[in-house]
């Protein structure tokens, strides 16, 4: 019996140093991997004239290349919907994160191509080394002056690396500002109801990009 | 001031005593609505255009205004930071208004920020919060917009301590303090129209946005860590960040990420979930 057990720990030890070993040398730290994105979507955003203008075309595309890769939407869509998302079909599912994720990326697009002269501060994050799930605290300081904006994420860690699934802006939680939309939209008109008016949403948000696009 | 203030509250008192709503937070919600209506009404027609030309004019006035107005706050934010225990905010906020009220011309500069001196913001309903007392309901109030029954309580002890309520003669103050609302305004104008493509119901977005930011500021951006219900846990998806999920995957994860110890936010569920026997509510441990 004692001979299995000491083999056990070994194992244990050996499977456990493996595990500790490649993830060290290949995970980025969440809250370095945050300033890095949020250092280079502002130095795009500050340098490129297009976007500036208010170009949306080139902010989507900077965000599509930077920040989506980043972001656990089904999650997020997941943790809005509440309790209706395990009523949903998977088909309903992906539909509704798609949908989901444009209208995000629409309306936030909106708010880099404002980004003048802002400036990010990274509060220290409380984490253990172990945690799987962290929140990153920063904030944006005006040129203007004024209070700081707050800005903090909430990561998770996934085998490639860590995504956001929730974000905070001035306090409040996207995911739980959404509920309440959410919960309104499906108590009218079901799932596909939530998903027609988000796509309808999108469509509109989609005319109006693309009329900035020809317009710069 | 007291006599309308009071006939103010008796007749909402009266009209709000016989409105419904599904969202617990929200009893009053058919009365919100309206003042909500009407408060949009009310900026489009005046606030906003005000606002919009406001501002045009050169930055280092509209930053100028700014901090004149956010002085005068700074001297009532001290005492609320004195009252809610928080000595060192205090002092520095009693340094804040003492330098920028001689050295930064009257208000006009703010040399505080500069110095270190960070810029908060406390008024006494934040006090009250602190001091325990819960938000209450949500309501919306005619022209000032979003509030709680907390934060409507602690109006006139912020009016008081407010010192351009006191500005003489009538007519500077009520300038003063039309200008103060374009200024305000003014800097959220961008914010503002990100929240009206962003929201599918903008009174619920607003609201649901206020009360987070609400409690947040009560504990000064750190408040008590809340959870999620019906918590997924981390999807699989591919490099294009579509979801790549089966339904039979979907309840493992679902199933196997309960007895899971991982930490995980937690929160007090306040909208009345208890019904619901489908519901996986995760368990926060830190």
């Amino acid at each position: 019996m004692n001979v299995f057990k000491k083999l056990f720990a070994i194992a244990g030890f050996a499977v456990t140093g493996l595990a500790f070993a490649p993830a060290a040398l290949a995970q980025e730290a969440p809250d370095a991997l945050v300033k890095r994105i949020s250092q280079e979507v502002l130095d795009a955003a500050k340098s490129d004239k297009d976007i500036q203008g208010g170009n949306q075309k080139k902010v989507l595309e900077l965000v599509e290349a930077k920040i989506l890769p980043h972001v656990d939407f089904q999650r997020m869509t997941a943790l809005a919907a509440g309790r209706f998302w395990r009523e949903a079909s998977p088909e309903q599912q992906k539909q509704l994160t798609n949908e989901f994720r444009t209208l995000l990326v629409f309306t936030y697009s909106g708010a880099i191509s404002q980004v003048r002269d802002q400036k990010l501060e990274f509060k220290p994050m409380r984490a253990e080394p172990s945690d799987t799930e962290v929140e990153v605290r920063s904030q944006v300081v005006q040129p203007r002056g004024g209070d700081p904006i707050q800005l903090n994420y909430r990561l998770e860690k996934v085998p490639t690396g860590w995504k956001i699934y929730d974000v905070n802006v001035l306090g409040a939680w996207l995911v739980e500002t959404y509920k309440g939309n959410f919960a309104a939209e499906i108590s009218k008109g079901g799932i596909d109801g939530l998903i027609k008016t988000l796509s309808d949403r999108n469509k509109k948000l989609a005319a109006s990009a693309a009329r900035t696009a020809k317009a710069s | 001031m007291g006599s309308a203030l009071r006939i103010l509250m008796l007749a909402a008192a009266v009209t709000l005593a016989g409105c419904a709503s599904t969202n617990p937070r929200d009893p009053f919600e058919q009365f919100n609505r309206a003042m909500f209506r009407f408060n949009d009404a009310v900026d489009q027609a005046a606030v906003k255009p005000a606002a919009e030309v406001y501002s045009t004019l050169p930055t280092f006035v509209q930053i100028g205004v700014g901090n004149f107005f956010g002085n005068l706050e700074d001297g009532w934010t001290a005492v609320n930071n004195l009252l809610q225990g928080k000595l060192a905010d205090g002092m520095s906020d009693v340094m804040r208004f003492t330098f920028n009220s001689t050295f930064g011309l009257g208000g006009l500069l703010d040399i505080g920020t500069e110095a270190g001196l960070p810029k908060h913001r406390e008024d006494f309903g934040q006090t009250l919060g602190k001091w325990g007392v819960k938000p209450g309901p949500y309501i919306v109030l005619p022209i000032l917009g979003s509030s709680t029954l907390r934060d409507v309580v602690a109006i006139p002890v912020d009016a008081q301590g407010d010192l351009w309520y006191n500005a003489y003669p009538v007519r500077v103050r009520n300038f003063g303090a039309a200008v103060r609302v374009i200024d305000q305004r003014a800097i959220v104008l961008d914010a503002s129209n990100l929240v009206e493509e962003a929201a599918l119901d903008r009174y619920q977005f607003v609201r649901d946005g206020y009360l987070q930011r609400r409690q947040s500021k009560v504990y000064d951006g750190d408040p008590p860590e809340t959870s999620y219900e019906f918590d997924i846990g981390p999807s699989s998806m591919d490099e294009s960040g579509v979801a790549e999920q089966s339904p039979v995957k979907g309840e493992q994860k679902a199933t196997s990420a309960e007895p899971d110890p991982k930490p995980v936010v937690k929160v007090e569920q306040g909208a009345g979930s208890g019904a619901d026997a489908g519901g996986v509510a995760k368990e926060v441990k830190q």
